[in-house]
């Protein structure tokens, strides 16, 4: 079996769980033994290519295992494509005009966030003025690709709404099945008010398409209940996680006090607001406990703000944006992993803090508490729960070496390979439907 | 007679350098050694060496008419002590004039006057002594951080028995009153109080060298017949010495203008220079000052709002004053240290979120990219050291235990 997949830059170049998930997915497919050819954006170069037409996908391939390490035989079953692109994930249509008007105006091309140590990307002006634009222009040569490769994949699968319209147009190209995957709708990110052209643009691709994937039941119920999609055509695919094989040794610890972490981007849809009132009720009782919230995003200096006037500051601790190994250090430091998710469709990091060791807290409005018995959970709101279970965990040593232990195990369990196998049941049932 | 009366504020932060969440509890180096050490020998370069030179010359070609006063925080001395010696040995030179004369200060250029009367003592008595082991002179005269001054500022210092302070000649507390005559404390009628002229003094800290003002550029003698036409008695001219040479670079001719300055004052026969404390027995006050509120020198508001002027800034402050019990028990000057240059003002100017009317001014001294930066980075620093100190403080009971049982 061969998909054709519009999937999104791997690890390491983008930290975020969209990436990671289609790392470990495509890795898990290549182990069941279906043959993926991955296309994702990519920018580069400065040469006009608005109207390019593809070069021989022979000349943009690139094995993996060349590039990041970690070659083995599975790594001969994925083949890459690059199509030149500014598209990242995440990006919303005001942030990506706000950067073309800014590349417009001064020439910069690499733009960063606004926020406490400013997170980088790289921005070309060759490509579409707005994100529509580019959505649109990436389609068009994501057809493109797909004629090149007639006859050399069976089905289509494409991740976030930016890459719908590219499945669609390879759809009608090659009259191929088309699978698109929901890692998140319009309504986690952006709450009810929503951009109308994303959610007209998740509807087109889960209408067009042949079946739709949710990483959790949550996303499905939404997908169901918001955008009218009958609920036969959707599935439930838990999103799984992938190790490293080694294990760094732990960072050696500077203060002796319990740490409690949030780690994530510091925006209204990671609750980072419940997380510091939370702490402030439990800094109230025990005073041997440190919190700290690493990451950066638009709600980072009202946080900062709110815990200056409950006056935790010297209890409180904020890195900013951690990457790579500062991640992993961060994870093996804590005591305590909290998850306060107003809206999570699914939510990996959880996954990362138990495979180190450390006991979580998740809210119930995240996918990943569908998955997890090891895990506290609490509704969002709920800081008085919030700041129970965070006493518990780091006054009951009984507690937390439970959760630890059998977290650990639970988590361990949680394979791409299985998730994969699922996928490829879904590939084989659109691909017979057709053929019917 | 008017007096003129020279006042030069020097002063320099021991800058913190970024000191991170994963640093805590491993690293207790807290300061920002290259920043400091280059930011001081520049200064020094530009401002501190040259003007000393230059002021020492005209106190001797004038013979002792023309004089000036100082105040150096403990922070700058220290500073001058680790990286440029020669500008202290320059100050030296100045006082042993005498027709220099020194003023006790916050040794850290500290907030303390707001915190307590405690921590505000202790800071002006470590001040006292180290002007007193530096310099070999008491000072009698008073400034406070930042012209910080309200009624029971001032009675705190006239309790500490000095007989003149430095405020500023705010609009907002003065009226209708001039600020070119003496005044007296309202609690305590003894001090007598200098308020600083902010036009004037402006003139030359701020304006010299602005080329879209009308009166640019800014001659000696025409700056003379200003001073002559003042109605009042006394001109009190309180600057940054740093506007000379490092504000107002050379290149704006600022240094040419003060070796000027003395001369075409002093050819007006009514006017001459005087000191801070001999200004002050000079003219007999004319009124009481009422501040109930506290004021300072700082932006268009003259109030305290570039340091504790929001959440931020009063959680630091808050958290910083609470050491203060624990520190006083140690007995630790390694911990005094620290304790001290943590106190500076300049911390919490970093932290401020006022950009408005003074955010030229603001972000000219701010080496952080915002004020949360700054104060996440202030808190981590002083988070640790927290640490260390309850650490520092139980190894030292343990001792006690230890020895009592033995004995």
């Amino acid at each position: 079996m061969r998909v054709l997949m519009f999937g999104w830059e791997f690890p390491p170049h983008i930290a975020g769980g969209l990436g990671t998930a289609c790392y470990g997915m495509t890795r898990g497919l290549a182990r069941n033994g279906v043959d993926v050819t991955f296309v994702m954006p990519h920018a580069s170069g400065d040469e006009d290519k608005r109207f390019v037409n593809v070069v021989d996908a022979s000349d943009v391939e690139a094995v993996y295992g060349d590039i990041y390490g970690g070659a083995d035989d599975i790594m001969d079953k994925i083949s890459f494509i690059h199509i030149d692109s500014n598209m990242v994930p995440y990006i919303s249509p005001e942030e990506y005009r706000s950067y073309h008007d800014e590349f417009v105006k001064s020439g910069k091309k690499v733009w960063e966030t606004k926020d406490l140590w400013s997170q980088r990307y790289t921005f070309s002006g060759k490509y579409g003025a707005n994100l529509m634009e580019e959505v649109a222009r990436y389609a068009v040569v994501a057809a493109q690709v797909a004629r090149n490769l007639e006859g050399q994949f069976d089905v289509i699968h494409a991740h976030d709404w930016l890459t719908y319209f590219a499945g669609i147009a390879a759809k009608r190209v090659s009259g191929k099945p088309l699978v698109v995957h929901m890692h998140a709708t319009e309504y986690d990110r952006s709450g009810e008010n929503i951009n109308t052209q994303t959610y007209a643009i998740e509807r087109a691709g889960m209408h067009a398409a042949d079946k739709v994937i949710a990483v959790s039941n949550l996303t499905r119920k939404i997908i169901i209940e918001k955008y009218g999609v009958p609920a036969d055509k959707v599935v439930t695919v838990h999103n799984a996680v992938r190790f490293a094989e080694k294990q760094d040794e732990a960072p050696e610890r500077g203060v002796e006090d319990k740490i409690v972490t949030f780690l994530g981007r510091i925006t209204y849809q990671k609750g980072p607001d419940y997380f510091v009132e939370a702490a402030a009720k439990v800094l109230k009782r025990v005073p041997n406990v440190r919190f700290v919230m690493a990451g950066s995003g638009d709600m980072m200096n009202h946080v900062i703000r709110r815990v200056a006037r409950l006056g935790i500051a010297d209890r409180f601790h904020f890195t900013g944006f951690l990457r790579g190994d500062d991640v992993h250090k961060m994870f093996r430091l804590s005591d305590v992993y909290i998850m306060p998710s107003v809206s999570e469709p699914f939510g990996i990091s959880p996954l990362e803090a138990m495979r180190s060791n450390v006991p979580v807290i998740i809210s119930k409005q995240s996918g990943v508490a569908e998955v997890l018995d090891y895990a506290v959970k609490v509704d969002y709101w709920d800081v008085d729960a919030m700041a129970d279970a965070i006493y518990g965990l780091i006054t009951y040593p009984a507690l937390s070496h439970m959760f630890a232990k059998k977290g650990l195990e639970e988590v361990t369990g949680l394979k791409w390979n299985n998730a994969a196998a699922k996928i490829k049941k879904i590939y084989q049932e659109v691909i017979d439907n057709q053929r019917r | 007679m008017k007096t003129v009366c020279l006042y030069f504020q020097v002063h320099q932060p021991w800058r913190l350098k970024t000191y991170r969440f994963f640093n805590m509890g491993k690293d207790h180096n807290y300061l920002d050694d290259l920043t400091n050490r280059s930011i001081m020998q520049k200064v020094a370069r530009q401002c501190y060496l040259p003007m000393n030179a230059l002021l020492l010359k005209l106190i001797r070609d004038n013979k002792g008419k023309f004089r000036c006063t100082f105040s150096l925080t403990g922070t700058v001395v220290e500073q001058f002590r680790a990286y440029a010696p020669e500008v202290l040995e320059s100050f030296r030179a100045l006082a042993e004039t005498g027709c220099v004369e020194f003023l006790a200060e916050t040794y850290s250029h500290s907030l303390a006057s707001l915190a307590s009367k405690e921590d505000f003592v202790e800071q002006v008595k470590l001040h006292t002594a180290m002007i007193k082991r530096e310099f070999g002179i008491k000072p009698t005269a008073f400034r406070n951080t930042e012209l910080i001054y309200s009624d029971d500022i001032g009675a705190m210092v006239a309790e500490l028995g000095f007989k003149a302070m430095l405020a500023e000649g705010a609009k907002h507390v003065l009226g209708w009153k001039s600020p070119d005559f003496v005044y007296t404390n309202a609690i305590d009628q003894k001090l007598r109080l200098l308020l600083r002229n902010y036009k004037l003094s402006d003139d030359i800290a701020f304006r010299f060298s602005n080329r879209g003002w009308s009166e640019y550029p800014l001659t000696a003698d025409k700056y003379a017949s200003w001073l002559a036409q003042e109605n009042g008695e006394i001109v009190n001219l309180f600057m940054d010495y740093e506007t000379f040479g490092e504000h107002q670079k050379a290149g704006t001719g600022i240094l040419d203008f003060m070796k000027a300055l003395p001369k075409a004052i002093l050819r007006y026969d009514d006017i001459e220079f005087e000191t801070v404390t001999r200004a002050a027995e000079k003219h007999q006050p004319v009124s009481v000052l009422h501040c109930p509120h506290v004021m300072s020198w700082a932006d268009e508001e003259r109030d305290i709002t570039a340091w504790l002027g929001n959440e931020l800034q009063n959680e630091a402050f808050s958290k910083l004053y609470a050491l203060k019990d624990k520190i006083k028990s140690l007995k630790n000057s390694d911990f005094d240290y620290v304790w001290n240059f943590m106190q500076t003002s300049d911390h919490f100017y970093y932290m401020a979120t006022k950009w408005l009317s003074d955010g030229d001014v603001h972000s000219y001294f701010n080496p952080y990219g915002s004020s949360y930066e700054a104060f996440i980075n202030y808190m981590n620093v002083l988070s640790d050291f927290e640490i260390e100190l309850g650490k520092a403080l139980a190894a030292k009971q343990s001792r006690k235990k230890a020895k009592a049982t033995v004995a």
